[in-house]
């Protein structure tokens, strides 16, 4: 099997990167870029496979970092259970798969554009349920003081652990999407996306694939949100709130929904913009706080000029280099 | 309505006690062990009457939203922003000129036309690419909610109504009895919220003569219907849609001027309004203006009592109600399939 070369430097470059790259390059930069490519990743295989855009991911991943913060450890010990990690973590994936589960079912009832307007409001309700709700989800102030678990005696909020830990899951989540979307699986799911009818009189169970596939893609959201928490060390209302939901789906666009890469090139693109747009936008004599104006218009010049986002752009650029330069037609490049 | 009663009986008795009940409930004096079950009478009238007027608002915004997806099957997720458009219009305009009344037909005219932008410049450039369409409004929502931030700040603003509208107004209804001389104690309500209310209701009807009773909303059902075969007969369907989507966004600059004189106009309300709707109009039906009414009314009491009688778990209220409704009857109360 011929592996494409790109993969080789990418994986060598991540590999070496803590050698040479600074503590806060490692963990704010790449070890976001991954969390919200993986967070991305779970909406893009429900988009790119299936043809659902849920933007209810980012709310598995809140429903999973707040499981790891009220079973596991927290500084709100009212609430939290303090059970070990093997308990919590493995409980925390179940109960988002659950609700991803859920979710699924509930957005599959209709047909359509309908799924991103009640994911939407799913999304939205479980924001303020977070937000109003002290019993269990401790209100506006959430859960601070979440720590990974010292596994291997080693500190996994440690920027070069920590990088590591994110590489490695977003790149099993990377390459599990791959899989997947070969395996038989895969394959009925994009037979579903892209005809229904035919796939139904084919005898395959349409709306069992569709959950399945919320449920499958509960796994990436929820790794990244426990992740996510542990990164900040807290977790709050804010975290899966409405923004972030739609942040959600702005990486997954501009990278491109056609491939998983797509949603890491776009989380890294959203992360490298909002650490380092502040001083561009202060260059350009505006305020930092308008920063959601250039990722808006940036967004919006992305779905109007290249709606398959930048591997779209990708993909236009190696066409029209393949294209012979005298007959403007697809032929071999010399 | 006769077709109904045959159909579903028991529906009909089920909903003809509920309706029972709830009229015993506004026009008895509450025994006392009533009041020791759900509270004061007090609280519970002005739970309800809030409720139906926020529904009265979330009716404004959300038939808009649902006359457009009716018609052009245009999913507008910054409707919600026309909305705050609308509020933040009204609200300069009320306090250029000190005239409450001039702000609604500024705040509909100036929304409408951006409805006509959006329409010609966006919408119809990207027709029946829904994904496409609602990106593109979800762009244009952020964009507006920052630009809007920019210019008005962060702060929590209010419109003035004028003084023959504020201050309570004593209705005919009894909230309890006098210990003292048996007395009956009347309701006290906001006159204003009574006044929305009431005019929410004559657009509400004024819309559905309108649709039902005009040639232009012959032309707007049929296009719901087939708009290929209306277009086919020779209507200019392309003026339909402007003169919809202008309607439709110039009722949410309305509503937003409404909100804006009872609520607060604060940024975040854009996307409060975009879920109401979307809440709405799921809950109604797609593309039905008197499933907007309902669900709007249904949403809006379900708030105001959840936050009275469970204050925690009150969201959860209003999306159990959108849950029952999708798993029952996914294509809403009142929608057709």
């Amino acid at each position: 099997m011929r592996v494409n070369p790109a993969y080789w430097v990418a994986g060598a470059v991540l590999l070496i990167l803590p050698a040479f790259a600074s503590d806060f390059v490692l963990y704010q930069l790449f070890g976001w870029t991954f969390i919200l490519g993986m967070i991305a990743l779970s909406l893009m295989f429900l988009a790119g496979y299936g043809g659902m855009v849920s933007l209810a991911q980012m709310t598995v991943a809140g429903v999973a970092g707040y499981m790891v913060a009220i079973f596991g450890e927290s500084a709100i010990t009212d609430i939290s259970q303090g059970w070990p990690w093997y308990v919590s973590i493995p409980l925390a994936l179940l109960i988002a798969a659950l609700f991803a589960t859920a979710t699924g079912w509930l957005a599959d009832r209709t047909e359509g554009i309908y799924t991103i307007m009640i994911t939407l409001a799913i999304a939205a309700a479980f924001f303020y349920f977070f937000n109003q709700n002290y019993v269990i989800f401790n209100g506006f102030s959430g859960f601070n003081g979440v720590l990974p678990p010292e596994l291997f005696g080693v500190n996994w909020r440690d920027p070069i652990a920590f990088y590591y830990l994110t590489l490695f899951w977003a790149a099993a989540w990377y390459f599990g999407a791959i899989y997947v979307s070969r395996s038989p699986f895969g394959l009925a799911l994009q037979g579903i996306r892209d005809n229904p009818r035919r796939m139904a009189a084919l005898g395959y169970h349409v709306t069992a694939h569709k959950v399945a596939a919320y449920a499958v893609a509960a796994f990436p959201a929820a790794v990244g949100g426990i992740l996510l928490t542990w990164q900040s060390a807290q977790i709050s209302p804010g975290t899966a709130g409405i923004g972030p939901a739609i942040d959600i789906l702005i990486v997954a666009v501009i990278g491109g929904i056609g491939h998983p890469v797509g949603a890491f090139i776009g989380a890294f693109i959203y992360v490298i913009l909002k650490t380092f747009a502040i001083d561009l936008i202060v260059f350009v004599g505006l305020g930092s706080e308008r920063f959601r104006l250039l990722i808006g218009l940036g967004f919006l010049a992305v779905v109007f000029w290249s709606p398959d986002g930048v591997l779209g752009l990708w993909e236009k650029l190696k066409r029209s280099r393949g294209l012979n330069p005298l007959l403007r037609k697809a032929g071999r490049r010399p | 309505m006769r077709r109904f009663a045959e159909n579903h009986p028991w529906w009909l008795a089920a909903i003809a006690t509920a309706a029972a009940i709830l009229l015993y409930l506004i026009f008895a004096i509450w025994p006392d062990w009533l009041v020791q079950m759900l509270g004061k009478k007090k609280v519970f009238l002005n739970a309800l009457f809030n409720g139906i007027t926020l529904g009265a608002l979330y009716f404004l915004v959300a038939s808009g939203f649902t006359l457009i997806f009716g018609l052009m099957r245009n999913v507008n997720l910054a409707h919600g922003s026309l909305y705050l458009l609308g509020a933040y219009i009204g609200y300069s305009v009320a306090g250029w000129t000190g005239y409450w009344l001039l702000a609604f037909p500024a705040a509909f005219l100036i929304v409408g036309l951006f409805g006509i932008v959006l329409q010609v410049f966006v919408f119809r450039r990207m027709e029946r690419q829904d994904l496409r369409q609602t990106l593109v409004t979800i762009g244009i929502s952020i964009v507006l909610a920052d630009i809007m931030l920019w210019v008005f700040g962060g702060d929590f603003l209010n419109i003035i109504p004028p003084t023959w509208l504020s201050g309570p107004m004593e209705t005919i209804l009894v909230t309890g009895v006098k210990r003292s001389s048996g007395d009956l104690i009347y309701l006290k309500y906001p006159l204003i919220r009574i006044v929305i209310f009431l005019a929410s209701v004559a657009i509400g009807v004024a819309m559905w003569t309108l649709l039902n009773r005009t040639r232009i909303g012959m032309l707007i059902r049929a296009g719901v219907d087939d708009r290929e075969m209306l277009s086919a007969t020779g209507v200019r369907i392309q003026l339909v849609f402007a003169g919809v989507f202008a309607f439709g966004a110039g009722l949410a600059g309305i509503a937003g001027v409404v909100g804006g004189t009872f609520q607060s106009i604060a940024p975040g309300e854009d996307v409060r309004f975009l879920l109401a709707s979307l809440v709405v109009v799921i809950v109604g039906g797609m593309g039905s203006i008197t499933g907007a009414a309902l669900g709007a009314v249904l949403i809006g009491i379900s708030e105001q009592f959840g936050s009275v009688y469970f204050p925690t778990y009150s969201v959860v209220v209003t999306f159990m109600i959108m849950v029952l409704v999708l798993a029952f009857r996914p294509q809403g109360l009142l929608g057709r399939s």
